[in-house]
This record gives structure tokens, sequence and C-alpha cells, in this order.
């Protein structure tokens, strides 16, 4: 099951149309195909699936998400940290 | 250090206080209700949710759970993935894919038993991935075997979209791309076949939640106004579906009939416009795709449109791709499992013959399929 983990944008690379984001402390990036040029911006919440970013998430909804995911992670250590982030997009059936 | 899992992570989204009051709420209007509701669940995620919490069990006696063909590997038919196998013998092709084919067995084997064998095959996170390795083996053709619902149809397309801008030669496309509203109408349809035995079988759908986020709720419109089945776009936490079916009951309760939303925060009425225009652009409807369980369904999938047919790899290797049909195992009753007809269990091979580490039907191929979700979990509610 996808968790829908929010992550956040931290960096947008125009020329090869990639954002940087944050989930939840692990840095990886997305591809920015499937939004209108110029719809995200740095600081935004997203939801990734499959290496893009597939849409902008409402701030308070994220941030309402983003708690529960804290709390969890508070107890966690780097490694371990971001294992879930990863784990939670090779989900067996993400193609849906 | 801590020994916390991604378990623990769900839950967090498993509030029991918030489930129980849920529950209860549940419980009292379906009360209300004149007679019994099967809700099918279309997508696997759902239906991956709902065993591993347990939700049948917090279920009133007359609400009932039909689990759809939402998982897009567990529906390629042996016929595609053959294709796949057959790609992946060519000398000069690298076979690339999403990681979640790896194990679907084809009437050949599957791709990992392929690359077991030393055919090319690579599993990518992503399709953007298949760049990489063209760009990396310009001697070679990579064939990109493309799978999944309308939620990865614009990924692929996005790759396509950056082939051509890109002017890079060596990228090929096999395209498996299905679509849901069809096969929901599919499985209306099939119940009035046979009036008697699949009467009152689907009353209401749960629709999918990451397609959704794509194509917009706006494709289940028809649902309610054409085929009188109310459809609730639900999120994947058990929080969302239990809130979800509250909303359905509270549909044939106040006798309303129509199409909701309960996974605001991500999904639209409109849907991801820029993603939808891109799929317009390269693809148009197959007039049939044959989906593993099920049979042809009429419009269900993508193909390339004919002026891309330089990508196409089923053009291009169309003298060898195999043509003929492959029937499943003669016992396995998927089909009926899919369209509401039956429960996991009452197939004669379950657990034994057929297993996750042995799939025979589609049901059982992926952790989301029904059979797979029964095997696992089946105890919490038998
Ligand atoms: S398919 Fe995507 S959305 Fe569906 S459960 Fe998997 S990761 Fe989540
Ligand atoms: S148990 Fe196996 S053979 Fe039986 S219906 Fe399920 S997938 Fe098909």
């Amino acid at each position: 099951m996808c968790l829908s983990i929010p992550s956040k944008v931290v960096q947008i690379d125009k020329e090869q149309n990639v954002a940087v984001v944050d989930t939840m402390g692990v840095t990886r990036k997305a591809g920015l195909d499937l939004v209108e040029e110029g719809s995200i911006e740095v600081g935004d919440y997203v939801l990734i699936h499959i290496g893009f970013v597939m849409n902008k998430i409402d701030e308070e909804d994220a941030m309402e998400s983003l708690k529960v995911y804290n709390e969890i992670l508070e107890k966690l250590d780097e490694q371990e940290r971001e294992k879930l982030v990863l784990e939670d997009d090779d989900c067996g059936n993400r193609t849906t | 250090m801590s020994t916390l899992q991604l378990k623990d992570l769900y839950d967090g989204f498993r509030d029991p206080g918030v489930i129980r009051g849920l529950a209860k709420l549940i419980n009292e209007e379906a009360k209300l209700l004149g007679r019994p509701i099967n809700i099918m669940e279309v997508c696997g995620g759902h239906t991956h949710s709902i065993m591993k919490y347990g939700l049948p069990q917090l279920m009133p006696g007359n609400i009932k759970f039909i689990h759809g063909p939402g998982c897009p590997v567990c529906i390629m038919p042996k016929e595609r993935i053959d294709h796949a196998y057959v790609l992946s013998q060519q000398d000069d092709v690298i076979l690339v894919t999403l990681g979640d084919m790896i194990k679907v067995p084809g009437s050949k084997g599957s791709l990992q038993d392929a690359r077991a064998k030393g055919a090319d095959v690579r599993f990518v996170y992503s399709p953007l991935d298949a760049v990489k390795i063209a760009l990396e083996n310009p001697e070679k053709k990579v064939v990109f075997f493309a799978i999944g619902f309308e939620t990865t149809a614009p990924m692929t397309v996005a790759l396509i979209d950056t082939v051509l801008k890109r002017g890079i030669k060596n990228i090929f496309f096999h395209i498996n791309h299905v679509t849901v509203p069809e096969v929901m109408v599919e499985l209306i349809d099939s119940r009035d076949e046979h009036v008697d035995s699949y009467n009152n079988r689907i009353d209401a759908f749960l629709g999918p939640s990451h397609v959704s986020v794509i194509t917009g709720a706006k494709i289940y419109e028809k649902f309610p106004k054409e085929y009188n089945r109310p459809v609730v776009v639900s999120g994947f936490e058990p929080v969302d579906v239990m809130e979800a079916i509250l909303m359905l009951i509270r549909q044939f309760n106040e006798e309303r009939c129509e199409l909701e939303i309960q996974y605001k925060r991500l999904v639209s009425h409109e849907g991801n416009l820029k993603a939808q225009q891109l799929i317009e652009k390269y693809f148009e409807k197959a007039d049939l795709f044959k989906w593993r369980g099920l049979g042809n369904i009429p419009q269900s999938g993508y193909r390339l449109k004919s002026i891309y047919e330089e990508l196409d790899a089923e053009k291009l290797y169309a003298d060898i791709l195999p043509k003929e049909e492959i029937e499943d195992h003669k016992l396995c009753i998927c089909g009926d499992i899919l369209r509401g007809m039956a429960n996991p269990p009452e197939c004669t091979i379950f657990g034994t013959a057929c297993k996750p580490s042995s799939p025979l039907g589609s049901c059982m191929v992926s952790s989301e399929g029904a059979c797979a979700a029964y095997y696992k979990y089946g105890n919490l509610i038998s």
C-alpha cells in the first residue's frame, strides 16, 4: 500500500525539468513533465509516483498527514528513515 | 536502535479510535438500509488495505466487499508477457519494465526467468530510467514494456515525449496500459447476462485513488447516471476507506445515487489536465484489450497512435511476436472472483496447487490480488 507521504520541493531545475524534493529527510529527484509549467514552486508539497511529481498537495492537508508520520519518524535513525521512504515507493501495486 | 518498521508507519494512519468511531457510525447507518449492499473496490491498493486492517470484520452483516480487478500486473494476460519474453530473447534488445512485472508468469516463464537465463531484462523504478539505459547502450534497442492503469500511462507518455524531443533513436514501446471505467462497465454488464445468479452483485463502487488523481473523478460520472451505481473515490488509509463506505451507505439511506470524492486532499473532478493532454497526444484507445481472467474488453486499453508507429515495438517486431491465445488454468475461478461471483477460498486449488510462490491464476500473482490477499491475511476474517 502506498502511504502517499507528502514531499517538499527544495529546488527546481528548469533546464532538466526536474524538482529536488525532500521526503521526510530523504532527498530525491522527480520529473516535472506531468504538471503545468511554473505551477510548482520551491516550498510546495507534492505527491510523487514512480519518479514523477503527480500533483500539488494542499499545504494544510500535507501538514496534517506529516504530523502523523513525523511522530513516528522521530524515533528512527537516518538509515531506517531512508529505507522507509524508499520502501513506500516500492509498492507491489504501484501501477494502479 | 529502534526496531520500527514500515508497518508501524502505517499504524499511525490506523488510529483505532477513529476506526472504531467510524465503525459505530457505519453500523448504525446500516441498520436503516432496506437491503444488503455489495461494494466493489476496483483498486488493488484498496483490497490490500481492506484485508490488512480486517475491515470486513468491522462491517455489519449487510455490507459486503467485492474485490475488483484493480491490479495491472495481475490482469496482464500471458500472451502479452510472452511478447515481452520473446523480445527479451533478441540479441540486440534490452527489455525494460517496472519492477512489478518481475514474477508474473507467461506461458514461457516470467521475465525474471528470462533474466536468469541470460536475457538482458532490466527492472526500473521510473520510466525515465530507460533514457539512461538507451544512452549508455547506443548499439542496442531498448524496448520499454509499459504497464499500468491511467496512473502510469502519463509517465510512459512523458518518456515518449522525452525520447522524441531529445532525438533518442533506440527506445521503442510495447504498450499495455489499461483503463478503469471500461472494466467497471464490463463487470456490471456481465452481471446482466446471468440475471438470477448475478443479481444484486455490485451495488456501489469505491473509486481508485491514484488513477483518479490523474483522470479526475469525472471518469465515473456515468456510473450513478446511467448504471444506477453510486461511486465514492476513496483514499488508501483504512480511515479513508471507512469514511468512503459511510458516505456510500448514507447515499442509499438518503435515496441519492451520486459521484462523491472522499479523497479530496488529492483528487479533483477534473484531475491532472496536463497529464491527460499528453496521453491524448500519443495514445488512442485500442479496440480490444484482453484482461487476464476477464477476457477481451472493448476500448479498455491504449495503443500508440499510428503516426508514432516508428516507436511501436509491436509493429516493429510483428513477425516474431506470438499470436496464439492462451487459456488460464481450467480450475481457476479468477474470472468469477473479479466479477464478484465467488470468493477466493471457493477455488478448489486455493492455497494448495495455487499459492503466491506458484500462482496459477491472476488473482494470486501480485500481493494485491484478491487470492493473494486472502492467502496472506485470510485468517483475520475466516
Ligand atoms: S499503486 Fe501506487 S497508489 Fe496504488 S497502492 Fe501502490 S503505490 Fe500506492
Ligand atoms: S486460487 Fe489461484 S487458481 Fe484459484 S482462483 Fe485464485 S488465482 Fe485462480
